[in-house]
């Protein structure tokens, strides 16, 4: 596509995308630190996540700024208009992101005096794998514009919302072998249900990417596996 | 089965079931040997508001011209193909060229009231056309007029001042009511904000708003934002071509043509 007329407005939308992808990056870093964070019972880790979030938040503003800004000036139309509420809507994805990478950092403080049973974490381990690898083909995607990979993103989280799912079972398992472990089993059920979400949150970027390339939304329903909300285990009277 | 019959059959006559006012075919104009209109062909819908738009020279305003035969003034100018306006030929040698003026209306980008009152310019165009039997009635016409072109409130206590006295703004819209005094079907406005301030701007994009209820409008507009605003149909014209028309929202978010969308995205003149 050639340049605008007026380079400032290149300008402008450049730096729009490189605070997006600044902030993407800041999100994948909190996201496998937190989790190995929970894996390690390290606090330290889990105190840098958690400092981390306000920069993730202070970017989701100084993005929201820039672009309105943007608007005010250029009256931007067709793709660019369509660049800068991506801009907008993929910055509210990972700050979201974010927040609940800080979430389950928080809880690591309460695993400090019991080992959580390693088949739970593994599991946890292997649900962030996907959301990582799905995260960094979604953010690639939308700094590439490229709509195969944003599709491949938005069809591919069944496999965590299914992980997900069957980690529900084993927690529930877990806490009705044995009440004491209930609060533990709730931050591991937090934590696995937030990495789930995040999961979400990679199929809306992957969404507004889509809306950025074609001018419309997706029209088709979206793959879905998370079942949890009709997960119950029977429980020993 | 019943009641979708029945549904269909009072459908209100939305915007996409407007019929064509002026329909154009294969249209082509020359100015001598400088061919500046290229095969146009396109619909113009009833009590809607056509934008057109396109960098200079791109053969919009000749369009424009087409349309109500002002290029018969040109004396190099040439025009081929066809311009229909409900369905019959206005270059038709039977055509009244005079009544057809009548019938289409013409806003310029400066205002060019008659050196008359403000009473006389809008009075001018209907006693030459015999359109008042009486003062009273020719009274009634002014008035209405002036009030349709949102301007009798300011100018009811001075109907015999000078038309060139006003400001600007008004006197664009004493050129409108000047137009809509010989009841046109059509308006076309060339441009007929760029001489102004924005708030004068404001009102006549307002005013256009309320025109398209009685009338059919095209606007020549050099601002894209304008063009966004006030029409419900864009045609994006360039070298001569009309690359790209459609419904003024689609236009503006997903043009088809990789031109059109250069051009509205302002990424070259």
């Amino acid at each position: 596509m050639p340049e605008h007329i007026a380079k400032a407005f290149d300008a402008d939308l450049e730096e729009l995308t490189r605070m997006v992808a600044e902030m993407g990056g800041l999100a994948e870093k909190s996201v496998a630190d937190a989790v190995d964070a929970l894996a390690k019972r390290d606090v330290v880790l889990a105190a840098k996540v958690i400092e981390r979030d306000a920069r993730i938040d202070d970017l989701q503003h100084e993005i929201e700024e820039r672009a309105i800004l943007t608007i005010a000036r250029r009256q931007p139309m067709a793709v660019d208009l369509r660049e800068i509420v991506g801009a907008l809507r993929v910055c509210n994805d990972l700050e979201r992101i974010g927040d609940l990478a800080k979430n389950i950092a928080k809880r690591v403080n309460q695993l400090t005096e019991e080992v959580p049973p390693q088949t739970i974490i593994r599991g946890i381990e292997h649900m962030s794998a996907l959301l990582l690898a799905q995260l960094k083909q979604v953010l690639d995607s939308y700094a590439t514009r490229n709509l195969t990979n944003a599709l491949a993103v938005w069809q591919g989280d069944e496999a965590i919302d299914s992980l997900c799912t069957s980690l529900f079972r084993e927690i529930l398992t877990y806490m009705a072998e044995d009440p004491r472990s209930i609060s533990l089993g709730i931050h591991l059920m937090f934590s696995a249900k937030n990495i789930e979400r995040m999961g979400d949150h990679a199929t809306n970027i992957a969404e507004t990417v889509h809306y950025m390339v074609e001018g419309h939304p997706i029209t088709a329903e979206r793959p879905k596996g998370d079942t949890t909300t009709l997960t119950t285990v029977p429980v020993q009277g | 089965m019943d009641a979708v019959v029945e549904k269909t059959s009072q459908a209100p006559v939305t915007f996409e079931n407007a019929r064509p006012k002026i329909t154009a075919r294969n249209v082509n104009v020359y100015y001598g040997e400088k061919h500046a209109l290229k095969d146009v062909s396109i619909d113009i819908l009833e009590n809607a508001v056509t934008a057109f738009i396109g960098p200079s020279g791109c053969g919009k305003s000749t369009f424009l011209r087409c349309i109500n035969r002002m290029n018969d003034t040109i004396p190099i100018a040439r025009v081929t193909g066809k311009i229909e306006i409900d369905g019959r030929d206005i270059y038709d040698r039977s055509l009244d060229v005079v009544q057809l003026r009548a019938r289409v209306g013409m806003v310029f980008q400066k205002p060019n009231p008659f050196p008359k009152s403000i009473y006389e310019n809008v009075a001018y165009g209907p006693r030459i056309h015999g359109l008042a039997r009486n003062k009273t009635e020719l009274d009634d016409i002014v008035v209405t007029s002036l009030k349709k072109a949102g301007l009798f409130e300011e100018v009811k206590d001075r109907l015999t001042d000078s038309g060139t006295g006003l400001s600007g703004g008004q006197q664009q819209r004493l050129c409108i009511a000047r137009a809509i005094a010989v009841s046109p079907e059509i308006i076309l406005m060339d441009e007929p904000c760029s001489a102004l301030d924005p708030i004068a701007t404001a009102k006549i994009e307002e005013l256009m708003d309320e025109l398209r209820e009685n009338f059919t409008i095209v606007i020549v507009t050099h601002s894209m934002q304008q063009a966004a605003r006030v029409s419900q149909r864009t045609a994006f014209f360039h070298l001569g071509h009309l690359v790209e028309q459609g419904t003024t929202e689609k236009i503006f978010t997903t043009p088809e043509d990789r031109r059109t969308q250069d051009y509205i995205t302002g990424r070259f003149g």
